[in-house]
């Protein structure tokens, strides 16, 4: 098992490709051509998509944002390792994620701008809205799973969350329930080595994030958070050992968040540029490139067409988010009860009135 | 029909629920196997076994947070909090997710949840043991909040708490779970949440109450009307949403109102209450409406909680002072 040669107690971390791009033949998944392809296309898409919304937010076009910048294949390469039925349960820094798995974008877009529609995700797609009190999400993670097994289903649950979430109660709590109960959870640590300006070594004592899974009597893994290869096999393991009813796993992306916390923070502030400059040598998508170069996979004309209309498509998605009609008075208040009471009825009324009538000037 | 207690009544809805409904789980620590820490639960786990009557580890906010992933995924998850003093580990659970998945997600995901906690004072207990903190909680947009007050209201608000789409924080209070007992047919009987319920007609002054206070102002009811005063009781059943159209029905019919809580004053519901009876019935007011409850101060131990608790004689006194005021 992967997890036992890659003990987090001796230090060891999972990688496949090392920073240029060469691939550990050893290591090396079988994965078809258009997957591959897929995922890379899905990274590229992250990257732009981003790039907009902090363009869009410096704009004042769309609210506080946390862009993804640098954390591509921590998102992608988890979420490959899942199938149509599972789910997904994320903090707020899984774009990537979310658009493997289907998410259209405008919609995402469509909740950074400030609609609760954004996060009414059509059809039976198993994901979860955002959960921005960080780690508060993961014990949901476990109650779907455990609903998931006592309906007879075959879902797994990956759980997304951060290095500053695994300081939260509800990080050890919904693990510990996880490992009580054996559940079908894949807990994924985007360690991105800060929670806004507190590096990861003040989060914990502990020397990894993946060596928690041992007190909680389940596997952990640290695997290189920006090799996209490397966090699909680990999950892979994470979750076929899931769906066979052997329980839980906790994976310790270990990447880099390359840009501020969100449109709010100014990262400068707490840390240096020669951090930056060893983290950029290790970006995963020119890393990802690299390796389907070399595979004959992709080229300078596929990189150049691919640019052009992922960027073709995200000035859609814009427009699509930009263009969907605000909520009215009425949406506000619709969803607070599957019923509204009589008194919020009538609080809505009141509302209407003062907000329609004449302007007391 | 049975002649039960309030811990038998709960016992029969949780029994008859997930009888109905195969979905409808129960959570929470000690719930299974040794059938709750006030024998709530028992015999659930032999007839239901371990998934259904689910043992958890000890930790509250996993215990609401398991609960409303479970919920999401088409469970109706009935999770117990041991005592109401516990459930503030909890509370970012039930506020930042319970409460509004159903508003974030536009109505995509929604938490059919039951939270089932005692509640209350006037048991000796220990420390954390005797809270009273439902206006924190329906102060909070998207949960529902119920009291019951007898065995067969707790068992037909229970039924339909569990039947609800919303999440529902079920008070019971401990006082009273074993101090009355009464006839509970088996089967539907459901009481609809939302719906005040009135226990005395009367014209004189509107009494208010919920949950343990009950039997409280039923004596001093009993009381009063020996001296000739005829006072209107309700039971509010459900805190949030309050029916407050019966409270100010009553309160036009009697000029009067008393509202009885043994949670502490400040911000407690009895100044929602009086503020609703002054929007909406203040020129029936023959006088300024009473509230009966805790002082601001925490819950005293067994010594000192005679001073504390709510007695029918301070109801009376209250009541006195609104018909001579």
């Amino acid at each position: 098992m992967l997890t036992d040669d890659f003990d987090p107690l001796k230090g060891k971390m999972f990688q496949v490709l090392d920073k240029d791009g060469n691939v550990n033949k050893g290591l090396e998944p079988k994965i078809e051509s258009d997957k591959l392809i897929a995922a890379y296309k899905t990274m590229v898409l992250t990257r732009i998509a981003d790039e907009k919304a902090v363009r869009l937010q410096r704009q004042g076009r769309l609210g506080a944002y946390p862009p993804s910048r640098g954390q591509e294949a921590s998102q992608v390469g988890p979420a490959l390792a899942l199938d149509k039925e599972d789910w997904v349960v994320w903090a707020f820094r899984e774009l990537g994620a979310l658009l493997h798995r289907g998410v259209p974008l405008w919609k995402l877009f469509l909740y950074w701008m400030g609609n609760e529609e954004g996060s009414k995700f059509d059809g039976n797609v198993h994901i979860t809205p955002s959960a921005v009190p960080v780690g508060s999400q993961v014990p949901h993670a476990s109650g779907i799973a455990y609903a998931a097994r006592y309906k007879d289903e075959r879902s797994v649950v990956l759980c997304y969350f951060g290095d500053g979430g695994t300081s939260e109660g509800d990080f050890h709590e919904g693990l510990n329930f996880a490992g009580v109960f054996k559940l079908p959870v894949v807990f994924l640590c985007q360690n991105n080595q800060y929670a806004i300006s507190v590096p990861r070594r003040q989060q914990t004592a502990a020397p990894t994030i993946a060596q928690k899974a041992v007190a909680y009597g389940f596997p952990g893994i640290q695997v290189d958070g920006n090799d996209v290869l490397a966090l699909y096999v680990a999950a892979k393991e994470a979750v076929e050992r899931a769906r066979k009813g052997e329980g839980p796993t906790l994976i310790e992306s270990f990447t880099y968040r390359m840009g501020d916390h969100t449109t709010s923070d100014d990262a400068t502030r707490y840390r240096k540029t020669e951090e930056i400059a060893y983290w950029t040598e290790r970006d995963p998508i020119p890393r990802f490139k690299k390796y389907l170069m070399a595979k004959r996979l992709w080229d300078e004309n596929k990189e150049k067409g691919w640019q052009e209309e992922a960027t073709r498509s995200v000035e859609e998605d814009v427009k699509r988010a930009e263009s969907h009609k605000p909520p009215t008075l009425a949406d506000v208040f619709a969803f607070t009860f599957a019923q509204m009471p009589d008194d919020l009825k009538e609080q809505l009324e009141t509302l209407r009135k003062d907000l329609e009538g004449p302007k007391e000037g | 029909m049975t002649v039960m207690n309030m811990v038998q009544a709960i016992n029969l809805a949780l029994k008859e629920e997930m009888e109905r409904d195969k979905n409808v789980v129960v959570l929470g620590e000690d719930v299974g196997m040794d059938g709750g820490v006030f024998r709530v639960t028992e015999g659930l786990f032999e007839r239901f076994g371990k998934t259904r009557m689910i043992d958890t580890p000890l930790a509250e906010s996993s215990i609401v947070g398991v609960a409303i992933g479970m919920a999401m995924n088409g469970l109706r998850p009935v999770a117990e909090v041991q005592f109401m003093g516990f459930i503030y580990p909890a509370f970012n659970q039930i506020v930042s997710h319970a409460a509004r998945m159903r508003n974030r997600s536009r109505g995509s995901l929604s938490v059919p949840l039951v939270i089932r906690t005692p509640y209350g004072a006037g048991v000796k207990a220990l420390e954390h043991h005797s809270e009273s903190t439902e206006a924190v909680f329906c102060h909070i947009p998207g949960l529902k909040v119920v009291v019951p007050s007898t065995p067969l209201e707790a068992k037909g608000l229970l039924k339909s708490a569990i039947r609800d789409p919303d999440p529902v924080i079920f008070l019971e209070p401990t006082r009273s779970y074993r101090l009355l007992k009464e006839e509970v047919p088996e089967g539907e009987y459901l009481v609809p949440l939302g719906v005040a319920r009135k226990v005395t007609e009367g014209k004189d002054v509107t009494i208010v109450g919920w949950g343990g206070m009950m039997p409280l102002i039923q004596t001093a009811v009993e009381n009063l009307e020996k001296k000739g005063i005829s006072p209107e009781v309700l039971d509010m059943r459900t805190l949030s949403p309050m029916d407050y159209p019966s409270i100010i029905a009553s309160v036009k019919k009697t000029g009067r109102a008393v509202v009885v809580h043994e949670a502490p004053k400040n911000c407690g519901l009895g100044g929602e209450i009086a503020a609703r009876i002054g929007e909406k019935a203040l020129l029936s007011l023959q006088a300024p409406v009473e509230r009966v409850t805790a002082p601001d101060i925490t819950v005293p131990l067994p010594k000192g909680e005679s001073y504390y608790y709510i007695s029918p004689d301070r109801i009376q006194r209250a009541v006195k002072r609104v018909l001579s005021f």
